[in-house]
């Protein structure tokens, strides 16, 4: 894969400069949010904070953090910092639980979106002659359209064929000869494993696909390898972070290097912060990531706390870019679950099981409440029948993964054995638990 | 020398094994011997069916987890003590037996037994020395 770098200006500036910029901006910034937002001129004069108190970066800790909840409370408009007529895109996250959440663009919002998106598309192999199919679900999701505009921006080809019809997609991938795809790592993978299974009418040489542009939901070195196996013929994938509240996709991705994801700095200034106190941590120190979106007018983000664990390695990388890193996704503050006292993160779950040849990377993990404590239980599919001849094969199999999870969580659990395609697939996000302890 | 064994992976829900074995009656495949082992929540699942080969197809197309071995099938004579007799002669040889299973072959006076052992080689020359009578190919 060649290196290429879509804003050398931008992703290679020198620390001290981007700190400049930096700094620039974030006054800019709380300037413009105390003479445009009602919301935010509120909240910085109650804090006390205004543009001149901020000197430095760190001055950046007076101002009180955003969380999603601001962002329910005010459903639908009520953190625009525009009149509608400046308006020109608005998504929404599903609001599975209470009101969606909703986020609006203004014209200049939606190019710098899209020089984001561009830049990391770069990184993670995208040029003018790439074909790129984008399987995320259209609509109000950002995945879709935010990849979209950047891909666009780069020249590639686009392809929307948005999410299912899986059949469709890999006809289309066959038939258009596409090169990428931009997809979650669950279905890269269901898809890989759909070509596979239409082996015998359409060989996996028909498939020219190159890069894979995964975002998301996260996925573990070991899923990956797994995927890129999948598809075999050097595929090479690549995670890429971002979230609506922070336009979308775009605020970091990986280059080949794969060695953590570049952060477009100019754009999203980052903290991370102890999760329990709200304390910021040192550089370098594993939190919770804090992201303040520099340039975003249309529904400004300051100190957005994203509930993702994270941190962040300062140091160029060797593809040219000196943009920090951030480390891939290690958990979500609150997908973390409790097992027995002990944090668990469904990710050291699937870290355990991926490698192993006798199950298929899809995993369920049930908690339960049995006599006063917790039980955990980790379904896999077993999909190697040349275990099935003697019965203490599958029990050697069941023990040997119950042990490799307990060695990573340190807890003991359940393994059960299910039948192939038991546990259900999930073209968004997966969901990898079922907890039945309040039941 | 053997005849082949489906070995079919059985979660343990209800109305699982009439599923898996109705895939059998609409190919038109018959069972001829069956056994389970199984714990609180998998079983295995081995039958001898007329159409082995026929079977496993169908029922990987129905998305199971199967496999396909080799196992002896051998007659017992009908008498008192005459299990035990062969399975000394496999014994005697240090063999291990793994499971053992009665089935009753197509147009058969008396039953057969599945043997699956931990090495079929040296149990199929015991057998044949102690003067067994062992069923291969397609005679079921």
């Amino acid at each position: 894969m060649e290196n290429r770098i879509f804003n050398k200006e931008m992703e290679c500036m020198s620390r001290k400069d981007m700190e400049a910029l930096q700094l620039e901006r974030l006054k800019a910034l709380v300037d413009y949010c105390e003479r445009n937002s009602e919301f935010y001129a509120k909240r910085l004069a109650k804090a006390g904070v205004t543009a001149d108190k901020i000197k430095c970066l760190s001055d950046i800790e007076y101002i009180p953090y955003t969380t999603k909840d601001d962002l329910r409370d005010t459903y639908p408009f009520g953190m625009l910092s525009v009149p509608m007529e400046d308006i020109v895109r608005i998504h929404a996250s599903s609001g599975t639980t209470g009101n969606p959440t909703v986020v609006a663009y203004t014209r200049e919002d939606m190019e710098h979106w899209s020089e984001q998106v561009a830049r990391l598309a770069v990184a993670a192999g995208a040029t003018k002659n790439t074909i790129v199919q984008i399987c995320f679900g259209y609509g109000m999701f950002t995945g879709a359209l935010g990849l979209h505009y950047g891909l666009e921006k780069v020249g590639a080809v686009v392809v929307p064929t948005s999410s299912g019809n899986t059949e469709k997609q890999l006809k289309f991938m066959r038939d258009f000869g596409t090169t990428a795809i931009v997809a979650t790592p669950s279905y890269c993978m269901y898809l890989a494993e759909a070509a596979r299974g239409m082996q015998d009418k359409y060989p996996m040489d028909m498939y020219k696909l190159k890069y894979g542009i995964l975002g998301s939901e996260g996925s573990t070195p070991e899923m990956r390898a797994e995927i890129e196996n999948h598809w075999g013929n050097g595929f090479f994938c690549t995670d890429n972070y971002g979230m609506s509240e922070l336009n979308g996709p775009g605020m970091s991705g990986e280059c080949m290097y794969r060695d953590g994801l570049h952060i477009n700095e100019d754009h999203f200034y980052c903290e991370i912060i102890d999760s329990a106190s709200g304390s910021v941590l040192e550089k370098g120190a594993t939190g919770e990531l804090v992201v303040t979106n520099l340039t975003k007018r249309g529904l400004p983000m300051l100190r957005y706390r994203t509930k993702d664990i994270t941190n962040i390695n300062y140091e160029p990388c060797k593809c040219g870019r000196t943009s920090a890193r951030m480390h891939k996704i290690i958990g979500r503050s609150d997908d973390m679950i409790k097992v027995r006292g002990v944090n668990v993160f469904p990710s050291q779950v699937e870290s355990a099981l991926i490698g192993m040849t006798e199950i298929s990377p899809n995993y369920l993990i049930v908690l339960r409440r049995e006599n006063y404590s917790d039980s955990m239980e980790v379904r896999v599919e077993l999909i190697d029948g040349g275990l099935l001849d003697r019965y203490g094969e599958l029990v050697a199999l069941q023990k040997r993964i119950q042990d490799n999870i307990k060695n990573i969580l340190g807890i003991a659990i359940k393994v059960t054995l299910v039948e192939p395609n038991s546990i259900e697939r999930f073209t968004g996000k997966a969901k990898r638990v079922l907890d039945l302890r309040n039941q | 020398m053997y005849i082949k064994q489906l070995s079919v992976f059985v979660e343990n829900k209800g109305g699982r094994l009439a599923e898996i074995t109705s895939v059998m009656a609409n190919a038109d495949i018959n069972i001829r011997g069956l056994s389970i082992a199984d714990t609180t929540d998998f079983g295995i699942l081995r039958l001898i069916v007329d159409k082995p080969f026929e079977a496993e197809q169908k029922l990987k197309a129905a998305g199971l987890t199967v496999s396909l071995s080799d196992v002896i099938a051998v007659s017992i004579p009908d008498k008192t003590g005459g299990f035990a007799e062969t399975m000394k002669a496999v014994s005697d040889k240090d063999v291990g037996v793994e499971y053992v299973y009665e089935f009753v072959p197509r147009n058969a006076s008396h039953a057969y037994f599945v043997l699956r052992v931990a090495d079929n080689e040296k149990a199929v020359a015991a057998l044949k020395a102690h003067g067994c009578e062992l069923l291969e190919g397609e005679e079921y």
